[in-house]
């Protein structure tokens, strides 16, 4: 268990050295934060009723989501993995007495904390002083953001075990461009950062909520907001950890019955 | 230790011409030839032996290599290495062995070569007492002090590959696999890397495999010759047994003022053949199977007018080459 820590802590580390990245991102979430929230706000002031979240949440919301924006980009993937593998260099990841699967996803774990460390703390540190309704409030209660820490941990593990799959693709055909886009489109429309998932009709909100785009960045976000709480929340907390599992268990057993095959060409 | 029993290895390799029809047709049905990388090798590795493992581009050198560290599967045949299948149990296994490849660096890119080093040491549960022992060892012998703290990104060539070897060795390796490890360093570095090995092999005992095309690596580390071409091994044997097989080969270099050299008389000869001519100085081959080195002079003088000559013997690059024509590879 170490290693992987330790593995941890270099990426961590090594993504922590890129401050002016770090700070363009900032200046990114502010202004999209800013557009998303005025954008809304056309929505509500047409028709209060209609709308499906209070706006002081779904201000938090919005913001929320830009703060952590860099832990459930869907489009971001380990570049350092990626070129690994089209690179040959995999070969060094496969002399180290180590799982694969396990140092891939603490890789893609560390470098998406990292990444939010330094871009959450500005956001949420000046939205918090937005007049109401348009700035980030406080969550609900203690044990909402108790559970809003725990379900964004889960949730980023949710997104890594899916981003793991575009890895083990990328064995297979070298270049995965295609298929990552593709899971990008439709990773960030079915996980609500396009529209949030309340805003969904029923039928169809049900749907996507079971499926794990909503359990990566959506249910941390609303558990905070207040916006779902009790019984619903422990149900989607529940629907979260399964796909966590799924995911992990056929993405594991995906990778070695790759690994079996896989050729590292060249000298 | 390290024992190889017909091991073989096909690659599928897709092949299509470049013209417009054949790139259509391809995009339906693909045309793969299938090549032998690895056909029937075995050879058998005893604990604390240097062995060179030489032989053409192409000729299988890597697959082996890849194979004995775990990270290529064979067709058939077996192979153990420490007593362990290396591509069954390659978790366990590889904390056995150290790998380094020459064109491929294991380092981390971005940060400082200690910090590497640090991470290979919870990676292998390298205990602090035998990594602070290693560490200050190779520091000293590869002269490290100075780069400990730079970011590997920023480290030339030679530096560079003095931390590959060193972070292969940092848990003890029981074997040692070095792929190309002296590519594009320059002499000094060369030989730094060399001694380093060789005192690793003398003190710990370890077992060193060493593909190279560079041979005066393998002059100066190796006492036993793989020679590896098509997927077989051909030869087997030390260094002066390779040196036989590659023919008698001796190089006549001569010197001269006045007199003309007509080329079409050394066409026909059996046993001398002339290689280079430059205004004042030629250079000749001579089998000394088949003529003596006086015959030679003599016949030579008969065109020139020699005011110096020197005999050596061929050099091993052209002795490896003989080889390579002799076994067609």
């Amino acid at each position: 268990m170490k290693k992987y820590f330790t593995f941890f802590k270099i990426r961590f580390q090594s993504t922590l050295q890129y401050r002016t990245a770090a700070w363009a991102g900032v200046a990114t979430q502010f202004v999209w934060g800013g557009m998303r929230i005025l954008m809304f706000m056309a929505f509500y002031e047409a028709d209060k009723s209609r709308f499906p979240m209070e706006f002081t949440e779904l201000s938090s919301y919005i913001w929320l989501q830009q703060a952590f924006l860099a832990l459930f980009a869907v489009w971001t993937f380990d570049s350092e993995i990626i070129e690994s593998i089209t690179s040959g260099s995999v070969a060094n990841d496969l002399l180290r007495p180590m799982d694969v699967y396990t140092m891939w996803f603490t890789k893609d774990m560390a470098s998406r904390m990292a990444k939010a460390l330094l871009r959450c703390v500005p956001v949420i540190a000046i939205t918090s002083f937005l007049p109401k309704p348009y700035g980030l409030s406080l969550p609900k209660s203690f044990e909402a953001f108790l559970l809003f820490l725990i379900t964004l941990f889960l949730g980023v593990a949710v997104l890594v075990s899916m981003g793991m799959y575009i890895y083990i693709l990328t064995m297979k055909f070298m270049s995965a461009m295609g298929v990552r886009i593709l899971f990008t489109n439709i990773a960030e429309f079915l996980a609500g950062s396009i529209i949030p998932l309340p805003f969904m009709p029923d039928g169809i909100r049900f749907f996507l909520e079971m499926l794990p785009f909503a359990s990566a960045g959506n249910l941390p976000l609303r558990i905070y907001s207040g916006n779902i709480s009790g019984n619903e929340m422990w149900f989607y907390i529940a629907v979260q950890i399964f796909w966590l599992l799924f995911l992990q268990v056929t993405g594991r057993i995906w990778l070695k019955s790759k690994m079996k095959k896989v050729v590292v060409q060249g000298g | 230790m390290i024992e190889l029993k017909n091991v073989c290895k096909t690659y599928k390799i897709a092949k299509r011409g470049s013209s417009f029809k054949e790139t259509f047709k391809s995009f339906f049905s693909k045309n793969y030839t299938e090549i032998k990388a690895l056909n029937n090798v075995s050879f058998k590795i005893n604990e604390g032996e240097i062995v060179g493992y030489i032989g053409p581009n192409g000729a299988g050198k890597s697959s082996t290599v890849k194979i004995m560290s775990g990270i290529l599967t064979p067709d058939s045949g077996e192979c153990h290495v420490c007593g362990m299948v290396p591509w069954k149990e390659r978790k366990d296994y590889v904390k056995n062995i150290g790998v380094v490849f020459g064109q491929r660096s294991q380092l981390w890119w971005d940060v400082p070569v200690i910090d590497s080093f640090e991470l290979l040491k919870d990676i292998y549960a390298v205990d602090s007492k035998t990594y602070n022992k290693n560490l200050s060892d190779l520091t000293e012998l590869l002269d490290l002090k100075e780069i400990l703290k730079t970011p590997v990104r920023q480290l030339s060539l030679g530096q560079r590959m003095r931390c590959e070897v060193s972070a292969a060795l940092l848990h003890d390796p029981k074997v040692l696999f070095l792929d190309e490890p002296t590519i594009g360093l320059d002499a000094v570095s060369k030989i730094a890397v060399r001694n380093f090995i060789k005192r690793v092999n003398a003190e710990k005992k370890t077992t060193v495999i060493l593909t190279t095309h560079d041979m005066q690596d393998i002059e100066a580390l190796t006492d036993r010759i793989l020679f590896i071409g098509k997927g077989q091994i051909l030869l087997d044997g030390t260094l002066n047994e390779l040196k036989k097989h590659g023919g008698h080969n001796k190089k006549l270099t001569v010197e001269f003022s006045g007199g003309k050299l007509e080329r079409e008389n050394y066409l026909s000869l059996e046993g001398l053949s002339l290689i280079d001519e430059f205004s004042e100085r030629a250079v000749f081959l001579i089998d000394s199977e088949k003529m003596s080195i006086p015959e030679a002079v003599n016949i030579i003088s008969k065109d020139l007018n020699i005011t110096d000559l020197s005999v050596e013997a061929d050099s091993i690059e052209n002795t490896v080459a003989a080889l390579y024509r002799k076994f067609g590879v």
